[in-house]
């Protein structure tokens, strides 16, 4: 990471814990400005935790973060959760249908979403307009995702928070939502991180990537190089050897 | 009724020891215990009530609907036990819901200001509103659990702690009201409601007995909604800090 580029977010030693778990390990490390960033890591390697503690749904239990050189105590929660949106890896909906999960987000600060506008964000994210007013609970596991996706556009944050929010597509969805994803971060310069299981995604969609492991951040760098590794774990990560 | 004739009527706390026995349900242990402490605190009490009607001084009343609010606080509490400084909140709508209605009791000359009228209906609204504190508090604690994704998602988007736990609130107060409205529905037709069976039983005229069930029917709609919607609204913020996170057990 020769590269000189500014930071949208910045971390500084972080720990987080919960009771007596260790869960994020001194964390120290930078996500530039409108690129992409992409985090792999094997199951339970703490990717989820640090992806709240970037909108500020956990707070570190040590150590600072920066969000565009401020520390982000000085932002308004409520401020920083809309400038830093997240897609989360359950895909959560409130009871209801699709329309009402996507107007949620201007709902909470009292305003409307128009059913026109809903439509344009659903095409956005490969779903007909038919599924405007089906109740989420008859969705199947991808078009759950889908929606989740569009509705945390609806913010239009500057900072994007991803987390695995395609593992439930099929690979003809899988790369619509790659290309929109690439498609808002250079049209609009959204900074986007993105948790991904799928190594080849995470090389292929990423300028930088993020491989973590047991709470630890263990190799950062340009995704394309860490398509070779240096580093022992990080290869037998790459060659599957791990997970 | 005679101690002898009052003795006799043990014969319904025997009817149920022989059937748990048979059944082998195991409830002896509990019925007896029940049992003793119904003899032992409605005997205590009618003795204090005895003394406190005849004294009719303003202090003993004060002192006895404190000591009601102590007591209901104590048995609701421990279903709370989740939500920080659950006891105080309890407590202030306890005493909320009790000043309350009897200021519009006693304000409008509803009943008249006597030892034994404060005191009996003060002891309906503190009972049925420890109840309703109990029922919203299981209710409320199980939704905010059950339904905590919800409340991850509302506040990912940038939505306030209110707004994040709104149908949860919701969903209790309404769930722990339901049992007071349903049973006034059929109130009179399949339940002679107690305090009317007792003044009738006692002499009292139905009509003057109905009237006074009328009475306490409202009351205690105004009792169960208060309790409800206050304890919900002083409830609900201890389940965030300060940077409106929301706080896990
Ligand atoms: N609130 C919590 N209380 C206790 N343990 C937690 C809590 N949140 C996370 N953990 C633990 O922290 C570890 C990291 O969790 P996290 O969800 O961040 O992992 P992840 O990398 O996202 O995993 P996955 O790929 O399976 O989603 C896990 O072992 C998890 O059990
Ligand atoms: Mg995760």
């Amino acid at each position: 990471m020769d590269k000189i580029y500014e930071p949208a977010l910045h971390f500084r030693e972080v720990d987080y814990s919960v009771g007596d778990i260790h869960i994020l390990k001194k964390i120290t490390g930078s996500f530039p400005k409108g690129k992409i960033t992409t985090l792999v890591g094997p199951s339970g390697a703490g990717k989820t935790t640090l992806l709240k503690l970037c909108n500020g749904l956990i707070s570190p239990t040590s150590g600072d973060i920066f969000i565009h050189k401020k520390p982000i105590e000085s932002f308004d929660p409520i401020e920083l959760r809309r400038f830093v949106g997240i897609a989360l890896q359950s895909a959560p909906m409130i009871t209801g249908t699709v329309f009402q999960n996507l107007s949620l987000p201007l709902e909470l600060r009292g305003e409307k979403l128009s059913e026109e506008d809903a439509i344009r964000f659903l095409e956005d994210v490969g779903l007909e307009d038919k599924f405007l007013h089906w109740k989420t609970d008859d969705l199947s596991g991808g078009q759950r995702q889908k929606v989740s996706i569009a509705r945390t556009l609806i913010n239009r944050s500057e900072i994007l928070l991803l987390d695995e929010i395609t593992s439930a597509l099929d690979r003809t969805s899988l790369h619509e939502i790659e290309e929109l994803i690439t498609k808002i971060n250079q049209k609009y310069g959204v900074t986007i991180i993105w948790i991904t299981h799928n190594l080849d995604q995470a090389l292929s969609i990423g300028d930088y990537t993020w491989v973590m492991m047991g709470g630890k951040v263990i190799e950062t760098g340009e995704s394309e190089l860490l398509k070779s590794p240096k580093n022992e774990l990080v290869r037998q990560f790459v060659q599957g050897d791990l997970s | 009724m005679t101690y002898v004739t009052l003795s006799i009527t043990l014969i319904f706390v025997v009817i149920p020891l022989v059937l748990s026995r048979t059944l082998r349900l195991g409830l002896e242990k509990d019925t007896i215990i029940a049992t003793i402490r119904s003899i032992i605190q409605l005997l205590a009490v009618g003795y204090v009530l005895k003394f406190v009607f005849d004294s009719e001084n303003p202090l003993y009343i004060f002192l006895m609907v404190a000591l009601m609010i102590v007591a209901a606080t104590q048995n609701a509490r421990t279903k709370g036990k989740a939500i920080k400084g659950i006891t105080w909140k309890i407590a202030v709508t306890l005493i909320f819901v009790e000043v309350l209605t009897q200021s519009i009791m006693l304000g409008f000359n509803i009943i008249p200001a006597t030892a034994q009228y404060i005191i009996s209906t003060s002891g309906m609204v503190i009972g049925n509103s420890m109840v309703l504190s109990i029922l919203f508090l299981n209710r409320f604690t199980a939704e905010v659990e059950s339904h905590d994704d919800e409340t991850e998602l509302i506040l990912s988007l940038g939505g306030t702690p209110k707004q994040a736990i709104n149908r949860q609130l919701i969903n209790a107060i309404k769930a722990s009201m339901i049992p007071t409205i349903e049973s006034q529905k059929t109130m009179g037709l399949v339940q002679l409601p107690g305090i009317m069976s007792g003044q009738i039983i006692a002499g009292a005229d139905p009509v003057q007995a109905v009237q006074y069930q009328l009475l306490i029917i409202f009351l205690l709609l105004t009792t169960a909604s208060v309790t409800s919607i206050l304890l919900g609204f002083l409830s609900y913020p201890s389940l965030f800090n300060q940077r409106m996170q929301l706080l896990r057990k």
